[in-house]
């Protein structure tokens, strides 16, 4: 078990690497430097070209990517262009909103797809699973974007139930005051974001169910006398539960990803929203950052799916 | 009353039909067989001529929506036709024991071998969880498994065939059923783990006086381990006989041309007999007439019963049709 780990998290630091060098290549390749439309366009070039040499920017391309290495240790991650504060702060109070919304929507997701996918499976071509694709292939067939904005019209703008943008009301007061507002402006996101996001759950848990209660295993339980509701949870709905376990990883680093879509159409500002609008103002400091937040985020996301994989399944396990 | 009936199965008129495109068609086709204590009774035929869906009948493990069974299955004088399933699971593992064909896929990958066969003894007996252990590890020693604590432990797909294969028969005899069923119980491991599983089959019997079913297709697994056995074709028993006379008279051609096609190994120049064509579909299966005429051509169609019955030709041996009075192969008609 602890070797499977070890040797993941050894496999790691070349990844690293190697992310860190594309996202600095990828930097460096931008068109523009630091001081595009941060300075004084009446400055001189000898002022600029002495503020380059004082920054290293004449340095060779090695010696500012290990100052660059050695800053991100230090949780420097530099200025943001565009908002005049510390990337490391602007992210922070990002990651902060959308981690909510991204738990809320995780739990909202889980809460409605495993219900779903068990009864689907459980109930093959009977009317709990044809109800339940046909639901599907709409939520799988209509793309985000659509689906988030006709029910930000419909539930906030038109019926006027739900806050259409922003994470916090700005008279919410009291601790209480602030959770409950910020409560509210997430609900309608998460909701619409959740009924998208079940599609992939429903359908692995019901393929796995379906393919599971044929299994030869199934049958042994079943004739050993086992009762048909243990058959089920204990040996069917275990085993299925598989490929589920397989995005955990994701899922719980993608608390910090969040989505550009939901908090684009929501205006809610997030890290998504965040990635978008540098990208749309070249806050290019600010989304070197982000791209290599979210490489990282990757890489261990897929680690931890790897570690809870050979939690559960002892087939995958390395002596 | 007797002491304890020697009988333990006794199987009248068992029809088991499987729905196609809305209709039921028989796979098992009014089959009649006993199993007696300290019996082992073989059902041999090719692939697809019914011999597992008896055992899934007598188990009551088939799809109940596609399936219909008739006809008795009496065990202790209990009809397991139709038998309602909290019944049936009181029986299913406590009185029958099943033993499957492929121990790898038989056994579930996520839990521990032990746990399987400890899950047997939590529905059937009062056994705590530490006399569950205690009772595994001692199945374990009895099936032949070395190192059972260590054993107890592992997942199915760390043992070997041979292994899980003990892990499953363990399982089936956990609650010393008096019946055990066992589905081609050595068709996926290799000769030399064939020959010890079926010896361990019979010393479990030995021990336990049950009665054993063995489903195979294999006529040398039959020779071997065999007392009673019960030749099938195309849903139907063709022919039941004690093991000796089956081998030595046999007398239903289709019999007769299955052991004809097994290979001997003192006669390695013979070609080895081909039965012609293939056992119909289920779909296709002819429902009048003798089901077997269609691959014997040679002979002639009036010397098969117009609706064959099973005959009992001596005491203790049964035939249908009464085709095998004339029956000869091909090559010998010819003159070859």
């Amino acid at each position: 078990m602890w070797k499977t780990i070890l040797r993941r998290l050894l496999i790691m630091i070349p990844q690293l690497l190697i992310l860190s060098l594309l996202v600095f290549v990828l930097a460096k390749m931008m068109p523009g430097d630091p001081f595009t439309g941060q300075i004084n366009p009446n400055m001189d070039a000898k002022t600029i070209a002495h503020l380059k040499q004082e920054l290293g920017l004449n340095d060779p391309v090695w010696v500012q990517y290990t100052r660059w290495v050695g800053d991100l240790f230090h949780g420097n991650l530099g200025q943001s262009y565009t908002q005049h504060v510390s990337v490391l702060s602007l992210i922070s109070d990002r990651a902060v909103n959308t981690f909510w919304l991204s738990l809320l929507t995780t739990i909202l997701t889980y809460a409605l797809a495993i219900p779903m996918g068990i009864s689907a499976g459980r109930h093959q071509d009977e009317w709990q699973d044809q109800t339940i694709q046909i639901f599907n292939y709409f939520t799988f067939a209509i793309p985000g974007f659509v689906f988030y904005i006709l029910g930000l019209w419909l539930f906030g703008f038109t019926l006027g139930w739900f806050p259409i943008s922003g994470s916090v009301s700005a008279s919410a007061h009291g601790f209480w005051g602030v959770v409950g507002s910020r409560l509210y402006h997430m609900i309608l996101p998460a909701i619409l974001y959740a009924l998208i996001t079940t599609t992939s759950i429903v359908q692995y848990l019901r393929t796995g169910i379906v393919d599971n209660k044929v299994e030869d295993y199934v049958r042994t339980a079943r004739s050993k006398g086992v009762p048909e509701n243990v058959v089920f949870n204990k040996h069917i709905l275990r085993n299925s539960m598989l490929p589920i376990a397989a995005f955990m990883g994701t899922t719980i680093t993608g608390l910090l990803g969040g989505s550009m879509i939901i908090e684009t159409v929501f205006s809610y500002p997030g890290m998504g929203k965040l990635f978008l609008d540098s990208i749309s103002q070249r806050d290019y400091s600010t989304l070197t950052a982000l791209i290599l937040l979210f490489g990282i985020l990757t890489l261990i996301g897929n680690l931890l799916s790897d570690i809870i994989m050979s939690l559960i399944d002892p087939r995958i396990r390395v002596k | 009353m007797e002491k304890q009936s020697d009988l333990l199965l006794d199987i009248q008129h068992l029809h088991t039909g499987y729905r196609l495109q809305g209709k039921f068609y028989d796979a098992a086709d009014d089959v009649n067989l006993t199993l007696k204590r300290d019996e082992i009774l073989a059902i041999v035929g090719e692939s697809g001529c019914g011999k597992s869906t008896i055992a899934a009948s007598i188990i009551g493990l088939y799809d109940h929506k596609n399936t219909k069974v008739t006809g008795d299955i009496l065990y202790n004088e209990l009809n397991l036709v139709g038998l309602n399933e909290s019944l049936f699971n009181k029986i299913r593992g406590d009185k029958i024991g099943m033993i499957f064909q492929d121990p790898l896929a038989s056994l579930n990958p996520l839990m521990r071998v032990g746990d399987q066969v400890a899950e047997t003894l939590y529905y059937h007996t009062d056994m705590d969880e530490k006399q569950r252990h205690e009772r595994v590890i001692e199945l374990f020693n009895q099936v032949g498994m070395p190192r059972p604590e260590e054993m107890y432990r592992m997942y199915p797909h760390e043992l070997s065939g041979g292994l899980r294969q003990r892990v499953v028969i363990a399982m089936a005899i956990a609650c010393k059923p008096e019946i055990i069923i066992a589905d081609e119980p050595t068709t996926a491991l290799d000769v030399t783990i064939q020959a010890q599983i079926l010896d361990l089959l019979e010393d479990i019997q030995r021990e336990s006086h049950s009665g054993i079913i063995l489903i195979t297709h294999d006529l040398g697994v039959v020779a071997e381990t065999a007392d009673e056995v019960a030749v099938m074709y195309a849903g139907q028993i063709v022919e039941k006989a004690d093991v000796k006379t089956v081998f030595s008279h046999p007398l239903h051609p289709y019999t007769r041309s299955l052991l004809n096609s097994m290979p001997q190994s003192d006669d390695e120049e013979q070609d080895l007999h081909v039965i012609q064509g293939t056992v119909p579909s289920l779909k296709n299966m002819p429902r009048e007439g003798d089901r077997f005429a269609a691959r014997i051509p040679w002979i002639p169609e009036s010397e098969h019963e117009a609706d064959p019955k099973v005959h009992e030709v001596e005491p203790g041996h049964w035939v249908r049709c009464t085709c095998w009075k004339n029956f000869h192969f091909q090559e010998e008609a010819s003159g070859e």
